[in-house]
């Protein structure tokens, strides 16, 4: 008898799992974004959840929660009930460059979260001010490295993608600069526009249109392939500077410990996302590269958290960059 | 000329179809009735309606969010009239003369002189962008950080200016100000600073969360002081609209404040903050009266609320013709085109000219659909005050608890609104002045990091700020300001040394 109610209520328990993964999600489901809202992560975000709330047939809510270069947005989303009702949005800096730049951070990009997978990457772009003594990456690369700290370049702040991506490619390039700080690259770009800075790194959905209007120059993109939005610049490998190929990823991720069944899920529906006609060419407009099939998966999402944090962290210690 | 014209025929026909203008009388209405909520300033609007604009075309998305930005600023100058709560940065001069105005009654003629003044200004302000957009981007990019840091100076010079009583209590609060603008992440290296440890505090102390308890949660307190004394429920309404004396001492500072507003919403960075308060200072400077400064003078609330709307509209000119946002509504509008499949930069002009002059046009017709909506509802906002006191103010707080915890969803804010309220209530008990450090927050930031920028460019001297003509031009006229302000106060007694 006992043995039957246990069986039962074994039973019961599973369908009423069975159920609750059958019918996931029945309510709104809510997306952090650790960024002011009208940035590319966020602008990436809602095109991408746009699509993916119409496959789960529940609407994804974006809340930006903005703060110490995404980490505050995350530390929370990382912290919430695992059960699909929250996810995030991570890029290459909360999930990458983070450990390095914040000592005291509250999450390891790599045990703390449920990776779902992979969405856009926009690549970086290298840009210098339109009367920059320099024709081609040759060139200017020898002109950074005659000229020493003569040479200013502009970043975004501590912790942005154009910091972390600059800090990068001067130590691939042995350059070694005046680092000047804005707060954001709309007030850095002005300053490049207006000759006041030389050079800097950002991703191309900023830089482009100044590019395509002649406000600046375009040395290079370290992508394996050139942008349809920059056809005229080379790629770093075309230009002979193979060892700087990097791209603000973004990635969607849920806390851990969320149940695989809505993992898989959620997975599914960030593929048929970027895998819709209209989505990717929204995406694609703004000069963002899909990942291929292989990388959509969960399991190379934890991979490459893995091997950027392994590339960041000596890169930006070795600059002596820490955020706290 | 003739271009001019054609173009803005363009813009015109894009603007006025139908559907266009109803999505601008909507962007207005929902932008004004949010903004109206305290805390709830054009930012927190325009990212929480972001999304209902996915469905629309861009060009009726964007007139749509233009809308809401226009509305979300001018409803924020109704809270600052009428219960003393500064939307945003712009809107903080306005509660100086504005709420003592409403105070005196006359809340229905402050509300009327905001919403004409705001309307000529953006009339003119229009007609700015589509001449002059072009050319005017250069002003921009000329400003380096040696320019701004002469701009911030200049800017400091006006805050002293802006003080009611005491010149040295005001600058007492500049430089409180000044340093609760250094608490955060330090921009060139990265370190915490005045933090104490605590992680909310790393990204520094939100604008909003400032104003709202120093302004907003303080009022609140004063008021319940001496609960039924507060003037506005017994005083007869009266007028609700400014009569012809009024305009007539309005009119030269609504001009005045819309060219002074129309030039500083053009730099990058925020220029546009100051224009409120470099009209105000030169109002006051003018007046033959500045005592009746602070005390509800009518030429306090238009020239500021003029500048304002001007600013507000030719910051649109960085983002239309190069890309670049100003300011943090411009970046988030930038994020709404990219979202619609528009790049913001210097080709929208030429590859969507419908877009560029239907924008324009727009603008035109929202700040003409804001004074159809505002002029009408001023009645309705001002019996708001009627609403007595024991209802109101819970009603005020439990806003304001919302409002700032949409922004960044942090409960941290909600505490802090209460904290700076009592800190706000301590220096009013004192007779501290709260608009000068504001201003002082405000400017510290940019104060400093244009000076540390600028400094670093230049290898470490100081002679770049003098070399550069622009930033000497600046600094000579903030040294002539200041020994204007302080002349009298030195020519009077010892006594009164400080006291203007």
């Amino acid at each position: 008898m006992k043995k039957l109610v246990l069986t039962l209520a074994a039973l019961g328990l599973a369908a009423t799992a069975a159920q609750a993964q059958g019918t996931y999600p029945t309510r709104p489901i809510t997306m952090i974004v650790p960024f002011a809202a009208g940035g590319p992560t966020d602008v990436i975000a809602r095109i991408v959840s746009d699509n993916m709330s119409r496959t789960l047939g529940q609407q994804i809510v974006i809340e930006n929660v903005a703060g110490a270069g995404g980490t505050t947005g995350i530390t929370r989303a990382a912290q919430s009930q695992p059960d699909g009702y929250t996810i995030m949005m991570g890029h290459m800096g909360t999930h990458g460059a983070a450990p390095a730049l914040y000592p005291n951070l509250k999450y390891d990009p790599a045990k703390d979260f449920a990776p779902i997978g992979l969405a856009a990457g926009t690549p970086i772009v290298i840009v210098a001010k339109k009367d920059f003594p320099a024709t081609d990456l040759k060139s200017f690369l020898a002109y950074l490295q005659a000229n020493g700290d003569k040479v200013n370049m502009a970043h975004a702040g501590v912790g942005s993608v154009s910091h972390s991506t600059g800090i990068f490619f001067n130590s691939v390039v042995k350059a070694k600069p005046t680092m000047v700080a804005y707060r954001g690259t709309g007030p850095a770009l002005n300053d490049l526009m207006g000759n006041t800075v030389d050079y800097m790194t950002d991703q191309i959905v900023n830089v482009a249109p100044q590019i395509q209007g002649g406000n600046i120059k375009a040395f290079a993109i370290a992508t394996a392939e050139r942008s349809p939005a920059l056809p005229n610049v080379p790629t770093t490998k075309e230009a002979g500077l193979e060892s700087y190929e990097v791209s603000a990823w973004n990635a969607v991720f849920a806390p851990k410990g969320t149940p695989p069944e809505i993992v898989a899920k959620l997975n599914d529906a960030l593929v048929k996302s970027l895998n819709d006609e209209n989505t990717k060419k929204r995406l694609l407009d703004l000069g963002g590269v899909i990942p291929p099939a292989a990388e959509q998966t969960p399991a190379a999402l934890q991979k490459l958290v893995e091997s950027e944090v392994a590339r960041w962290t000596p890169v930006l210690k070795a600059a002596g960059a820490t955020a706290e | 000329m003739g271009d001019l014209f054609a173009n803005l025929g363009l813009g015109f026909s894009i603007a006025l179809t139908f559907q266009n203008l109803g999505l601008a009388f909507l962007g207005c209405l929902v932008g004004t009735l949010v903004g109206v909520l305290p805390g709830v300033g054009p930012i927190a609007t325009i990212a929480m309606l972001l999304p209902i604009t996915f469905g629309l075309e861009p060009v009726g998305a964007l007139i749509m969010l233009a809308g809401i930005y226009y509305g979300a600023q001018y409803g924020g100058s109704t809270t600052a009239i009428l219960v003393n709560i500064p939307g945003e940065a712009t809107s903080v001069v306005t509660t100086l003369d504005g709420h003592q105005m409403a105070r005196q009654g006359r809340a229905g003629v402050a509300l009327g002189i905001a919403a004409i003044g705001s309307f000529f200004a953006g009339t003119v302000s229009t007609v700015v962008i589509a001449a002059l957009g072009a050319p005017l981007t250069k002003l921009a990019l000329i400003f380096g950080p040696a320019e701004y840091f002469s701009l911030m100076v200049m800017g400091l010079v006006f805050a002293v200016v802006l003080a009611r009583g005491s010149i040295l209590k005001a600058i007492a609060m500049i430089l409180l100000g000044v340093l609760l603008s250094t608490v955060g992440t330090d921009l060139e290296t990265g370190q915490d600073r005045m933090t104490f440890g605590l992680s909310f505090l790393s990204d520094g102390i939100d604008f909003a969360v400032l104003a709202m308890g120093i302004f907003g949660i303080a009022e609140i307190l004063r008021n319940l002081d001496h609960t039924e004394t507060r003037d506005v429920v017994h005083q007869a309404i009266g007028r609700l609209l400014p009569n012809r004396e009024d305009f007539r001492q309005s009119y030269l500072p609504i001009l005045r404040g819309t060219t002074i507003g129309a030039i500083l919403g053009i730099l990058p960075g925020n220029g546009a903050v100051l224009g409120p308060f470099a009209s105000y200072t030169v109002e006051k400077k003018l007046a033959k009266d500045p005592r009746r400064f602070g005390r509800g003078a009518i030429e306090g609330v238009a020239g500021p609320e003029a500048a304002n709307n001007a600013g507000a509209q030719t910051s649109f000119i960085p983002l239309l013709t190069l890309g670049i946002p100003p300011n943090a509504v411009m970046a988030l509008m930038v994020g709404a085109m990219t979202i619609h499949g528009i790049v913001p930069g210097p080709q929208v002009m030429t590859r969507n000219p419908d877009l560029f002059w239907g924008m324009i046009a727009s603008m035109w017709v929202g700040n003409l659909m804001l004074l159809i909506i505002n002029l009408p509802l001023v009645g309705v906002w001002v019996r708001l005050l009627k609403v007595p006191y024991h209802l109101m103010f819970p009603a005020i707080l439990m806003f304001c608890c919302i409002g700032i915890y949409s922004i960044n969803s942090l409960p941290t804010d909600v505490m802090f609104i209460g904290l700076f309220g009592i800190i706000g209530y301590v220096l009013l008990k004192f007779g501290f002045e709260p608009a000068p450090l504001l201003l002082g927050f405000v400017l510290g930031k940019l104060l400093e990091e244009n000076l540390r920028r600028a400094l670093i460019l230049s290898r470490g001297s100081l002679e770049t700020f003098v070399e550069r003509p622009i930033s000497a031009g600046l600094l000579a006229v903030a040294a002539l300001l200041l020994v204007l302000a302080l002349l009298p106060s030195i020519r009077k007694g010892r006594d009164e040394v400080f006291v203007e």
